[in-house]
């Protein structure tokens, strides 16, 4: 049923993307999605490289930006001081995702590698180009209540099912990619691919290459996330949103807005933060602002209603992000 | 670098005795403990990481061990239900679990105290509202979640 692999264990990163360099090969760090997969099909290395015992699993604190390494477990990272302090919407994100045991295994780089939730792409009974490329889409005329209206192609309509990666599109973060002809940086709203023609691309990572790092810029502002589900707790987005504005003499000096739930990438909201900066955050600004949430939006015959949740779940998170605490 | 082929030997410790063991390298720790340990008390539930059942202390804190595979853990110290109680005393949090009637079935519950010992280990929650939130990845079918979560209230206010 499902498929024996070798297994390699990394002594260091060089070892590690020297291992990778052959084909067949999977980078293995928590396995909390890697399993997953691999029971259903969706992933098939003939060799696992266990990258688990690597010391990339440190939050560094920098001037200018925080180092969270990519083998950071959710919890640490979750708890870490300075990310509750300085960036609290990344760490609503963190304690939203998953369950405490799952957030105690897996790491922050694999929570940006992990694949979609679509019903299809995860069932082996339907047509899904992400998983049988030019097989077909089943959700596009099915049950798509949970994909996306924003980003999608007639390829593929699936979400990307991360709360992290929206928090740090929102915080403007990157990542830091280590190939054999060494290292380079990413923005990780450029990390992500639109599904186009090859929803089975979904990152511009290269084989053989590791997610080392993710970068958050420091800077003096405000943050939060807001997450939307089918019931209260362990259950991925219906609809999410993180803001990170900062407010200075009264005007919305900085503003980044992303969602979750809704586009096929985590997906940043440029008409809203274009209708928010430099304004006084006053609330016929945030109205004007939050009507444009869902700016492009193409609804499928199941998910027209995210077009007005996400409207309002960016409303209420600019309100608290914008005019509670900090505005007169 | 370490590489084997389909077999990996590992050297782990279960409820402080240890083992040197032979695993396929794609056998999970549920399925260790399990097939190779005879430590049934971890119970496999949905083997997919969604109902907690298998739930363990990994280096003390909890985690799924159907989602955990064994060729990574060498070296850590491993908790099961079958080590929770002390020369034949109840831990006091299964000592609640019988006093409150935290249970129907009971095959959700190793899973549940393990859990929630992790929980109680990170210090976790201060209010009944957020000890829900933090077992949210703990089901109990019969929804003798009420229960459970006074059990872990109790066990919270008397010394382990």
């Amino acid at each position: 049923m499902t498929n024996p692999f070798a297994y390699a264990r990394a002594a260091d990163e060089q070892d590690a993307v020297r291992l990778a360099a052959a084909p067949g090969t999977a980078f293995l760090a928590g396995g909390t999605d890697f399993l997953q997969l691999w029971r259903a099909g969706l992933a098939a290395p003939s060799r696992v490289i266990d990258i688990g015992r690597l010391a990339l699993d440190r939050i560094e604190v920098r001037d200018d930006v925080l180092v969270i390494g990519a083998l950071a477990r959710l919890a640490d990272a979750a708890g870490h001081p300075s990310i509750r302090r300085e960036l609290p919407g990344l760490a609503q994100a963190l304690l939203a995702s998953a369950s405490p045991q799952v957030r105690n295994m897996a790491t922050v780089g694999g929570n940006l590698m992990q694949r979609t939730r679509c019903v299809y792409f995860r069932g082996a009974d339907f047509a899904c180009n992400k998983r049988a490329p030019g097989s077909g889409c089943s959700a596009i005329e099915g049950e798509n209540r949970q994909h996306a209206i924003l980003g999608s192609s007639s390829a593929c309509v699936a979400t990307h099912p991360s709360d992290l990666a929206v928090a740090l599109v929102a915080l403007g973060a990157s990542v830091r990619l280590r190939g054999a002809s060494g290292e380079r940086r990413v923005t990780l709203e450029d990390f992500f691919l639109l599904p186009d023609d090859t929803p089975e691309r979904e990152t511009v990572l290269l084989a053989g290459e590791l997610l080392v790092a993710v970068e958050v810029p420091r800077a003096p502002r405000r943050s939060a996330y807001l997450k939307l589900r089918d019931r209260a707790s362990f259950e991925f987005a219906v609809v999410s949103a993180c803001v990170a504005a900062e407010v200075r003499d009264g005007r919305i000096a900085t503003i980044r807005v992303a969602a979750g739930g809704v586009g096929t990438t985590p997906w940043r909201l440029k008409a809203c933060e274009a209708a928010l900066a430099g304004a006084r955050p006053d609330d016929t600004t945030l109205c004007a602002a939050s009507a444009l949430a869902a700016e492009g939006a193409r609804p499928l015959g199941g998910n027209g209603f995210k077009v007005e949740l996400l409207q309002h779940t960016v409303h209420r998170l600019l309100a608290d992000v914008l005019v509670t605490p900090t505005s007169p | 670098m370490s590489m084997q082929d389909e077999t990996i030997e590992i050297g782990l410790t279960v409820n402080g005795r240890s083992h040197r063991l032979a695993v396929p390298a794609s056998v999970t720790l549920l399925d260790v403990l399990h097939d190779f340990l005879a430590l049934t008390g971890t119970k496999k539930g949905c083997d997919m990481g969604s109902c907690g059942a298998c739930t363990v202390l990994l280096d003390g804190r909890r985690v799924n061990a159907c989602l955990a595979l064994a060729a990574q853990q060498e070296g850590r110290e491993i908790l099961t239900i079958e080590g929770v109680a002390r020369e034949g005393a109840l831990h006091p949090l299964q000592a609640a679990f019988i006093a409150r009637d935290a249970l129907q079935c009971g095959y959700c519950t190793p899973g549940q105290i393990m859990s929630a010992l992790g929980l109680i280990a990170e210090g976790g929650a201060t209010s009944e509202a957020e000890i829900r939130e933090n077992m949210s990845g703990n089901l109990c079918r019969c929804g003798a979640y009420a229960n459970i979560v006074s059990a872990i209230v109790d066990a919270w206010s008397s010394p382990a």
